[in-house]
């Protein structure tokens, strides 16, 4: 009983309301984590020092301050893909993971490593190219596979994805194998993957690429919402199926490939932080996005502090931390799902 | 709900959708589904589309609808061709409501039934209070306002169609296309159903077109039935005319099938 009240509440606001308190909060939680983040280091944030040493000045904002920045760029990037893959497949276990979008893209920015790690096209950086393209191509083939005539098979989807993943990370070993040795290193130290950044030039380029996606997303929200439901009834409200399809495809390969290129495969932000928000604030996709965007901030911002936090000295990979959080949400929503035999 | 305006405003031709000639095949090289199928749905009427199954029923409709575009032949709506109407122009006037919604998140009812709002609303902008109270008013009209809060998730299948039904009718249309809406409803909601229609009929000057396989209920509810066979309209007119043995033998390639008056009314079965 308990359970079927809750969507009354939920539900006696219109969306407008319910989503400005909701922004409010999760905009609280995320000033909160950053200024934890900021606080909690290897050393603890002086104040006092910050005014004063010059070289605790340059730590501070050369390292400590764009990398938060960045785990909160990656988290809100990863989240919000997350909500959107979720919502166009109808599949509560898809995201850029579970799909082999990351996969794709890793795939794409080793062979960008390989072939030289500073390259770049038209001024762009070859990296970001290569992973939005192996990203979009992974996207489309485990989207071909699970698609028959008006249905998306979500078992199909997901065991695609599976495949997706295990053929790009031998992809991966083939190149890593076949490269020059410090190209090779290059390669096996960006697989790890880390948010560690030196400064804020690698964060603007990020934007160049991030924001249009974040935008596309956004402006689709509705679409979203809309599909979630059911894709017929979506078409005959006026949703043009197929466009919305191939925009988000391409807003979400540009925004994995350009986070994997930059921090490595960071699974599960994506799964654990839309269905956070779906548990706190309902199902509605326009709501869901947005929310997943700002929590999702917050989470990999906290998650990345542990990482370089809990061995002391040494610093754990970010990926690490969030696969430890997100397998047991993934088996738990799996188990759950069994139940409504979207499987 | 629409104005005096409108209704004088338009063509007042006695047809609100015509069909001519319509083909379409799901893949390229496939057989056609729909192989030559025109009618004209009246005005204001309640029509029903009936036929054997797989005999093309669920896409004529869709093509109706607009969902799907015919790979030949044209749709008119309103004197206008469909395909000339911009999708969310013909949201607001057309609503469809399929066979099956499969929903996998555990959205509330009231969330389904606002989704008919989205043609008014813009891209950016949610629905406001007077949305709220048309989908409330669309869920108490098809009897299912307790429904509002539950997670369409863990509704029946009965439950289910009544909720797609009201998501139509909160879209305010003027014509409801149906697939199948009693194929999952007991007794009193199938007859419900049908005084639902008539209803909206009488009242709001509904034009309705139902695809169904209950035959029991068209004769004398109903005003117009077309009866389909392999892709293409074979007969059409007032229950009455349809439902006879000869053309609903030749409708489902059954000779068994029996089609008697009695109590005012067509009683239909087949002989086993």
């Amino acid at each position: 009983m308990i359970s079927n009240q809750r969507p009354e509440i939920k539900n006696q606001q219109p969306t407008t309301v319910r989503l400005r308190r909701a922004l409010a909060l999760l905009t609280c939680v995320l000033i909160a984590a950053t200024l934890l983040a900021l606080w909690v280091g290897y050393q603890r944030l002086d104040l006092a020092a910050l005014q004063t040493d010059e070289r605790a000045r340059a730590v501070f904002f050369q390292l400590r301050l764009p990398r938060v920045v960045m785990a909160g760029i990656v988290g809100a990037s990863l989240a919000m893909v997350g909500a959107a893959l979720q919502a166009l497949f109808r599949n509560p276990l898809a995201e850029p993971l579970t799909l082999g979008v990351s996969g794709g893209g890793a795939l794409g920015a080793s062979v960008a490593i390989a072939l030289g790690a500073g390259a770049r096209v038209a001024g762009l950086p070859l990296v970001f190219i290569a992973a939005f393209i192996g990203a979009g191509v992974a996207v489309m083939v485990v989207y071909r596979l699970a698609r028959t005539g008006a249905t998306v098979l979500p078992g199909a989807l997901l065991l695609a994805g599976v495949v997706m993943n295990t053929v790009a990370a031998a992809g991966v070993v083939f190149i890593q194998y076949f490269a020059d040795y410090s190209r090779a290193l290059q390669i096996l130290r960006w697989t790890i993957g880390s948010l560690d950044v030196v400064g804020f030039d690698l964060i603007w380029r990020m934007l160049i690429f991030l924001v249009p996606g974040w935008v596309v997303l956004f402006a689709m929200s509705r679409d979203l919402h809309l599909l979630a439901v059911d894709e017929e009834t979506a078409a005959s409200l006026g949703v043009n199926v197929r466009r919305s399809e191939r925009l988000v495809y391409a807003a979400s390969s540009l925004i994995v490939g350009v986070t994997v290129a930059v921090g490595g495969t960071i699974g599960f932000v994506g799964l654990i932080v839309p269905h956070a928000v779906r548990l706190l604030f309902g199902e509605d996709v326009r709501l869901v996005l947005p929310c997943s965007f700002v929590l999702g901030a917050a989470f990999l911002m906290l998650a990345d502090m542990v990482a370089r936090t809990v061995l002391g000295a040494g610093e754990l990979p970010v990926g690490a931390i969030t696969a430890l959080a997100g397998g047991p949400v993934f088996l738990w929503l799996l188990r759950r799902q069994q139940r409504y035999s979207a499987l | 709900m629409k104005g005096e305006g409108d209704i004088v405003g338009s063509k007042q031709s006695d047809a609100l959708i015509e069909a001519r000639s319509l083909r379409y095949s799901y893949a390229r090289g496939a057989p056609e589904v729909v192989s030559g199928a025109s009618l004209s749905v009246g005005r204001g009427r309640l029509s029903a589309l009936i036929g054997a199954n797989g005999s093309g029923k669920s896409t004529l409709i869709r093509l109706l609808g607009g969902i799907l575009k015919p790979s030949g032949g044209e749709v008119s709506f309103d004197g206008v061709p469909l395909a000339s109407v911009e999708p969310r122009a013909r949201a607001r006037r057309i609503a469809y409501v399929p066979q099956t919604i499969s929903s996998v998140f555990p959205f509330t009812a009231l969330e389904v039934v606002l989704t008919g709002r989205s043609p008014y609303t813009t891209r950016f902008r949610f629905e406001g209070e007077r949305d709220l109270e048309v989908a409330r008013a669309a869920l108490d009209a098809v009897d299912a306002l307790h429904l509002a809060a539950r997670p369409v998730t863990e509704l029946s299948g009965g439950e289910h169609q009544l909720v797609a039904l009201a998501r139509a009718l909160a879209q305010e249309p003027e014509c409801l296309l149906l697939d199948e809406p009693s194929a999952a409803l007991d007794l009193k909601h199938r007859a419900g159903l049908v005084r639902h229609l008539r209803r909206l009929r009488d009242e709001r000057g509904m034009t309705a077109l139902v695809v169904t396989h209950d035959l029991l209920l068209l004769d004398p509810a109903f005003d117009q039935v077309f009866a389909m066979r392999c892709g293409s309209i074979t007969a059409s007119g007032a229950p009455s005319e349809v439902l006879r043995d000869e053309v609903l033998a030749e409708t489902y390639g059954d000779e068994h099938v029996r089609a008697r008056q009695a109590f005012g009314r067509t009683f239909v079965w087949s002989e086993l």
